[in-house]
């Protein structure tokens, strides 16, 4: 009734990374072009160099809050009418700040772009910051951090972070800041931040979707020729580890019917010249479903829904993490499970066939990723943010299909520090503790929320 | 902008729809299969989700775990995903790879029950009951998903029990069980399959037929037993739960016209007005100017038979009780009843909806989806081309009608989360008592 016989692929289609234009425009601004077609779609990115690294000290946060609130009001509408008619051209304007850059975008239908970017332009260059917006949003971000205190796998993210890098690390506190320092935000710091940040020198304008160059160079000299600022300088993280030695960290949340367990360390930065080796390593490790560690802790024992590791990409070193979450008896095993994983990552080269699925992978699932002009435009960002080169997409997956058994051996050794592991898990201390002591790992010590 | 379509059924009775779209190498395969958790029988609640589970470790000549493999080696992505009265299935894959993917779904169609065995069922049991645990246990508010439609749907409309299942019920699952799932619903006159993308549509039916022609068709399975219920609920219906969060959460659900019927358009329309985005009502009044409220949306289950609900989903700011929370959320919904809404907000609304509708039509997982829930559905994928003229047609009338009929107390099923150390406050309410649904006329 079916057949056993396995089909094979047919020869495959060639592809590009959508082709681009730079321009430079007479204020420095950068404007990147995507002409893409296929749907009347715009994607409008403004990547800004305002991350959350660039925070003067004691305003973590600000970075987080100045992007979101640069739709709260302009000179000429405030915050309520610009979303009005933003939303009657069925789009928004959003601001988000990374660690490396803050970014406002909007996603519009190709009739609607010129009159949407008017409002755009003037988010981006001349917002207001009312005061009132301001307490609101620092509000809001203060109600999230009391909802991450009672959500077990972002507390498990935060507390991460906070437990591996050095006390003076930015990346020691949450990226939107704490309820702290969130609290001692002032609105003139926040209009500061932008003053300062939001520079045309300091910006790259993305553009992606069905437009050609020269309208979309008209339209932003158009909204943005009168835009003039000084130079900034970028800002580099402190991305030091706190300590070398393994360590466990219980957060406790009385009968978690689960431990949401992290496992990890300071990774490496996103322009490393190993990262290709590093991926695919990752892949094979943990970043793949079919990957050891998944197969091991979901489908060989059953312990969890699911178990991934990934390097969090920054332009300073990210976390390199292994993440699941596990019933509470399964957490010393699942541990160790994981554990000998990693240290059979590092002892033997992998299996041709593992290479094969991790690169085959990697190379095959590129085009899916850039369907959308949203994800073109973000595909571009990185460009900016990393400073890579422009061919980067052009030669990824020769670069992915070059990567050798030998180099994820390499990887796996130069980069994964089995003896400076740090371990982090939100989960019922009362059953855990005990079995994680004898486990004899590394000291262990019970905090609260 | 026109999906194009084309259609044919196999003898077998499988309907196939094909959607060309040659801008990037890659085609998109999706299955549905015409069973969710309604069609499970008494004490085998989860049991849907669970037979999905099993769906990936292996059939006839594919191993446990391959299924996976083999779609990943192919440079594709993929998954399964079960609701209440649907599962799917589906890859995207580089466009030189479609025969695989047809392969691999022919292949547990038509031949799944020779690669069961009990230690797989049990491993799976293991993944679904820590999904269990990682997805609604462990998670504040995350019991709502499975309180909401107990609440809504009177026991035993098929809709009432839980999709994820009771971890009791998981555990009675055995092998005769999955045997007799499969050969009542995973049959080709129960499916739908749909391929979205780059291909030969020459080639694409020629792959289809030769993988999927031979299995043979089904017996037929049981009727769901009447699915249709009253236009409201008769009443206001209310739980409170005392749960580990943060911060009160109200979900307040109305029944609404089923999916697909011409007032669910309006039913739609009057969501979006209600939480789609800052400027609708809910975001503009609650979190904006009064700030009662961290965060307010709406959206419906999209259920086309029986009854929808539309769901009203409003976190309180901190220091904000229960009773203000729910106080302002139904000021907010009385006034759309009584006073109705205007034409700027249909406009808004339908704007929203219309970007929000061709930026999803992008992906060709997404293309593949949607034509398969209204072949699904409807038995006729085409209703894709018609949804926007639809939305576009919705008079404030329409939205009037449907806020003055649907929205009022004899409408309405709150279900409000208390963080446990409050809740002896919270208590003080009409609402006696936790984890029971009360219902006053």
């Amino acid at each position: 009734m079916t057949t056993a016989i396995r089909p094979q692929p047919g020869p495959a289609r060639e592809y590009h990374f959508p082709s681009f234009e730079r321009r430079l425009l007479p204020n420095g601004l950068t404007l990147l072009v995507a002409p893409a077609h296929s749907l009347p779609v715009v994607t409008v990115l403004a990547i800004v160099d305002a991350g959350a690294v660039a925070e003067p000290s004691g305003q973590e946060g600000v970075a987080h809050l100045a992007a979101l609130a640069l739709n709260e009001g302009t000179p000429k509408y405030d915050g309520e009418a610009l979303t009005e008619y933003l939303e009657r051209l069925g789009t928004s304007v959003g601001g988000s700040a990374g660690w490396d850059s803050a970014s406002l975008a909007m996603t519009v239908l190709r009739d609607n772009l010129e009159n949407a970017f008017v409002h755009f332009a003037e988010v981006l260059v001349t917002p207001t910051f009312p005061t009132a917006a301001i307490e609101r949003l620092k509000g809001e971000r203060i109600a999230e951090l009391m909802q991450i205190e009672s959500e077990p796998r972002e507390l498990a993210d935060e507390k991460f972070d906070e437990y591996i890098y050095d006390v003076t690390s930015r990346f020691r506190l949450p990226l939107g800041g704490s309820k702290q320092s969130v609290s001692n935000l002032a609105r003139d710091e926040v209009a500061a931040f932008h003053a300062s940040r939001y520079q045309p020198s300091a910006t790259t304008l993305i553009v992606v979707g069905d437009v050609n160059v020269a309208e979309v160079e008209r339209m932003v000299s158009g909204e943005l020729d009168g835009w003039n600022g000084s130079v900034v300088l970028s800002s580099k993280a402190n991305d030091k580890p706190v300590r070398t030695s393994r360590a466990v960290r219980i957060v406790r949340k009385e009968d978690a019917p689960q431990s949401e367990v992290r496992i990890g360390h300071v990774g490496v930065p996103r322009t490393h010249p190993d990262y290709f080796s590093i991926t695919v390593m990752n892949a094979v490790l943990g970043g793949l479903f079919s990957s050891r560690i998944n197969l091991n802790l979901r489908e060989a024992h059953g312990y969890t829904y699911g178990a991934s590791s990934s390097f969090d990409w920054r332009r300073e070193a990210g976390p390199f993490v292994i993440g699941t979450a596990v019933a509470s008896d399964a957490t010393v095993p699942a541990i160790q499970e994981t554990l000998k994983e990693i240290d059979r990552m590092r002892a033997e080269p992998i299996s041709d066939s593992e290479l094969s699925l991790a690169t085959s992978y990697l190379e095959g699932v590129f085009p899916i990723r850039y369907e959308t002009t949203a994800a073109i435009a973000a595909a571009l960002a990185t460009l900016v943010i990393y400073d890579l080169p422009s061919d980067w997409y052009d030669s990824y997956r020769a670069h992915m299909g070059a990567v050798t058994v030998k180099d994820v051996l390499a990887a796996a050794r130069a980069y994964v520090h089995p003896d400076s592991l740090q371990i982090v898990i939100v989960g019922d201390a009362s059953a855990i503790r005990e079995p994680l002591e004898a486990l004899a790992f590394g000291p262990v010590d019970v905090v609260n929320p | 902008m026109r999906i194009p379509i084309e259609t044919f059924r196999l003898g077998n009775g499988l309907l196939v729809t094909l959607s060309e779209d040659h801008t990037a190498p890659i085609v998109a395969v999706n299955l549905w299969y015409h069973v969710g958790s309604a069609n499970e029988r008494p004490g085998r609640t989860g049991f849907a989700h669970l037979f999905e589970h099993m769906l990936f470790q292996g059939s006839e000549h594919v191993e446990a775990n391959e299924h996976f493999e083999l779609v990943q080696r192919a440079g594709g992505t993929l998954n399964g995903s079960t609701w209440l009265d649907r599962t799917n299935y589906f890859e995207t894959v580089p466009s030189n790879q479609l025969a695989i993917a047809l392969w691999l779904e022919a292949d547990r169609m038509g031949a799944l029950l020779p690669a069961m065995t009990q230690q797989k069922l049990d491993t799976q049991r293991d993944v679904v009951s820590n999904e269990r645990r990682w997805s609604v246990d462990n998670q504040p508010y995350g019991t709502w998903w499975e309180k909401l439609p107990a609440l809504t749907y009177p026991d035993p409309h098929p809709f009432h029990h839980s999709l994820i299942g009771s971890f009791e019920d998981l555990n009675a699952a055995s092998l005769d069980d999955i045997a007799h799932f499969f050969a009542t619903y995973y049959t080709p006159d129960n499916a739908v399959l749909t391929i979205a993308g780059d291909f030969d549509p020459r080639e694409a039916r020629e792959l289809v037929e030769s993988y999927f022609a031979a299995i043979p068709r089904g017996k037929g399975k049981p009727a769901l037993p009447d699915m249709s219920l009253p236009t409201t609920f008769g009443g206001t219906v209310r739980e409170v739960v005392k749960d580990d969060v943060s911060l009160p959460r109200l979900y307040l659900a109305f029944r609404s016209p089923a999916f697909g019927s011409s007032e669910y358009y309006p039913a739609s329309v009057a969501g979006a007005i209600l939480g789609m985005r800052k400027g609708s009502r809910l975001q503009r009044a609650l979190v904006r100017e009064r700030e009662v409220a961290t965060d307010a949306a709406a959206f419906t289950f999209d259920l086309p038979k029986g009854a929808d609900i539309l769901v009203v989903d409003v976190t309180a700011r901190p220091g904000i009780t229960p009773e203000r929370l729910e106080a302002e959320v139904t000021r907010e919904i009385d006034r759309m009843r009584l006073d109705g809404v205007t034409q700027s907000e249909v406009d808004r609304a339908i704007s929203l909806i219309g970007t929000d509708f061709v930026v999803s039509m992008q992906q060709a997982s997404e293309r593949a989806d949607q034509l398969s829930r209204f072949a699904t559905y409807f038995g006729d994928p085409s209703f894709i081309n018609d949804q926007m003229n639809r939305y576009r047609s919705v008079t404030v009338e329409d939205v009037d009608r449907f806020a003055a009929t649907r929205l009022g107390e004899d409408n309405r099923a709150f279900l409000m989360y208390v963080p446990r150390d409050d809740s002896e406050n919270a208590e003080s309410r009409d609402t006696a008592g936790t984890d029971a649904a009360l219902v006053t006329a």
